[in-house]
């Protein structure tokens, strides 16, 4: 287990030094600078400033830099947050988006997972039909499209939930960002638990099992154990997306989370927090793969034999 | 792809009433958005500023009751007066005049200009020519969506985005196709350390966060069309690698194959005749969905300010305006928003359909039928 862990986390040192590499570079060659206003600096101003933030040296010893301080944890100063660390913004911003991506991946889960065995085990009734209704919906209304009706469902005609703030942190302010979030992704679980839960109902040990008399609830326990494989494969790098938050919902629902660091970073030229988005989220993904993987090895004895 | 194989998935496909019928409505929205904008009498661009934020309706416009505040907005801008405005069947006749100066008739061009109106035909003329008797037909104008926040008819509007985000949808997915078609039968063909090599990259790329490289790109280097589609390439070939790559190496143990091998056939001509016709199956199918994604992903970036730029436009552009515009006009989201959903939900549909008529796995179940 541990020699598991310790393999893939040597694994994902490439990746994570590829995708530092490919967008530090990337985001150098970009046009423009943190510094550039509408009025420009005087150029002694505008050299201080550079020299403050070490731009003024050859670009691969800032390279250096960057990496050595991101060896020790420090993700460096953001540019356009006046005397804010990026660390900092995330200690601010990560607790929104994390709460907000764990409740709508518990709920996604929850959803989908009854729904597709619904289905499944309902398979070509009406209920089966009607979730693959509901499902292929959920996967094609775009988030951006799913927000704005419910505030105006939920917040402006109903009035039963804020429209949107995060408040902090009130329950009712949750509600809508939640269900947005989730959604698609419940389709998503929905679609794939039915198929392979359908795919899991025909094998030979579950007809056994239907042979020996076993009652319905103990033969849906074996069955799920063994469709559930494929589901748990996908959470990881859904995790990883609910986790590290999402502009669309946090822009069009007023929230302070980490979702919108990325877009607003590039669009300043704020490198720090561009670079530090980026790295969280690679982390993010890299930890959320492993945690699927060893909950896999959980559900299927094979697997850790090969690992 | 065996002819045998194409037969029987078509007539697979001509069973599965569910993915004909997203095919008919995937062709209505094709042939919708291609010859759609000639047929409903307005250009995507032509401002009707009289009519902003209409709501959808059959009722022809200018209704009785608009005629005369937009004739108002337009003698102001004549710098005339305006008067008896009087409506004749489907003329008005209207007198314009001008205080201490004669007429100038060439201000008679700015009617028909407003879109509302035919050219004018002058009636009676004053002797000092300080009034002008005009006789106006008025045109029937139709907004079955409605318009939008500048006044343009939203139906027109959304099938002309409709071009765009299926353009991008199609091209996109074609790139995706040959990068991923060609790079996953290498890796297959090959086997090996070059096969590993080149899954390990994969891998590799796998985990990238490719949607920030995209938005990166879009941001820093002022995206027009085709680099939203190659970006958006860029990221989706990397399933098609895989499905490729494992189609490959299951057909490697095939008789046919082994055969060709030898006979002395070489490899790039054993991967042009039978490893990709006979992937053709699953790729197509994966091809299906991808168009949704694809065309899902633009409009994403474009709802962000970062994909398609005026005065081009897109599905994802236009649901992006009506979310601003969602209380004072729901229809501006409706719209635009019911044109993807369906495009999506029925390339889905198909995309299933195919998968499961062109699955050999399950060839035998209806060979007797």
């Amino acid at each position: 287990m541990i020699a598991l862990i310790a393999r893939r986390i040597a694994q994902s040192l490439p990746t994570l030094f590829l995708v530092v590499t490919g967008s530090f570079f990337l985001i150098r060659l970009a046009p423009g600078g943190p510094f550039d206003l509408e009025r420009p600096l005087p150029p002694a101003a505008m050299e201080n400033l550079r020299r403050v933030y070490g731009l003024d040296q050859p670009l691969i010893v800032q390279f250096g830099r960057y990496l050595a301080s991101l060896a020790r944890g420090d993700l460096g100063p953001s540019f356009s947050f006046r005397d804010l660390t990026v660390t900092d913004l995330f200690a601010r911003g990560l607790p929104v988006s994390a709460t907000l991506g764990a409740l709508a991946l518990v709920l996604a889960l929850t959803l989908g997972l009854a729904l597709g065995s619904l289905a499944a085990f309902r398979s070509g009734g009406p209920a089966d039909r009607l979730v693959g209704l509901v499902a292929s919906l959920g996967l094609a209304v775009p988030n951006f499209v799913t927000a704005p009706l419910l505030q105006i469902v939920f917040g402006l005609g109903l009035a039963w939930l804020p429209v949107g703030g995060w408040a902090g942190g009130n329950p009712k302010n949750l509600v809508l960002p939640v269900l947005t979030l989730a959604l698609p992704h419940a389709a998503g679980i929905a679609r794939l638990t039915r198929a392979s839960l359908a795919e899991v109902l025909i094998q030979p040990h579950i007809r056994t099992q239907r042979a020996m008399g076993l009652s319905r609830a103990r033969i849906a326990r074996h069955a799920l154990r063994g469709a559930l494989l494929p589901v748990v494969a996908t959470l990881g790098p859904l995790a990883a997306g609910l986790m590290t938050g999402s502009v669309v919902v946090e822009t069009i629902f007023g929230l302070p989370g980490i979702g919108r660091y990325f877009i607003e970073g590039a669009l300043n030229r704020d490198y720090t927090l561009v670079m530090g988005t980026v790295v969280l989220v690679a982390v993010m993904v890299i930890a959320f793969n492993l945690i699927a993987d060893l909950a896999a090895a959980a559900l299927d004895p094979r697997l850790r034999v090969s690992a | 792809m065996s002819a045998a194989l194409a037969r029987l998935a078509r007539r697979r496909l001509a069973r599965d009433r569910g993915a004909l019928a997203a095919l008919a409505s995937l062709v209505l929205i094709v042939l919708a958005c291609l010859i759609g904008p000639f047929l409903t009498g307005h250009k995507p661009e032509q401002i009707y500023p009289d009519f902003v934020r209409v709501a959808p309706s059959l009722d022809a416009h200018p209704r009785a009751d608009e005629l005369r505040p937009a004739l108002t907005r337009l003698a102001f801008r004549m710098r005339l007066g305006l008067e008896d405005v009087r409506l004749e069947g489907d003329r008005v006749r209207l007198t314009l005049t001008a205080s201490g100066r004669p007429v100038d008739e060439r201000a008679l061009r700015l009617l028909p200009r407003s879109g509302l109106f035919g050219s004018a035909q002058v009636l009676e003329r004053a002797a000092d020519g300080s009034r002008l008797v005009v006789a106006l037909p008025v045109r029937k104008l139709t907004f079955l969506l409605g318009t939008d926040a500048l006044g343009r008819d939203l139906l027109t509007r959304c099938l002309a985005a409709g071009q765009v985000s299926l353009l991008i949808g199609l091209t996109a997915t074609l790139a995706a196709l040959l990068i991923g078609v060609s790079y996953g039968a290498v890796s297959g063909m090959a086997g090996g350390w070059v096969d590993a090599l080149m899954m390990r990259l994969l891998d590799i790329l796998y985990a990238l966060p490719f949607v920030f490289f995209v938005i990166m790109l879009l941001v820093f280097f002022r995206a027009g069309l085709w680099l939203v589609m190659v970006a958006v390439a860029a990221v989706e070939w990397l399933d098609m690698a895989r499905i490729v790559r494992t189609q490959t190496l299951s057909l490697k143990g095939r008789d046919f194959f082994r055969a060709a091998t030898a006979l002395g056939v070489g490899p790039g001509t054993i991967l042009v005749r039978h490893v990709v016709p006979n992937t053709l199956g699953p790729i197509i199918a994966a091809a299906t969905l991808l168009v949704p994604r694809v065309i899902l992903l633009e409009s994403f970036l474009s709802f962000l300010g970062l994909g398609v730029q005026e005065p081009a436009t897109s599905w994802g552009v236009l649901i992006a305006e009506g979310a601003r515009a969602l209380e004072s006009a729901p229809w501006m989201l409706a719209a635009p928003a019911g044109f993807l959903v369906v495009t999506l939900v029925a390339l889905n549909r198909l995309g299933d359909g195919l998968g499961e008529a062109l699955d050999p796995r399950l060839q035998r179940d209806s060979a007797g039928t």
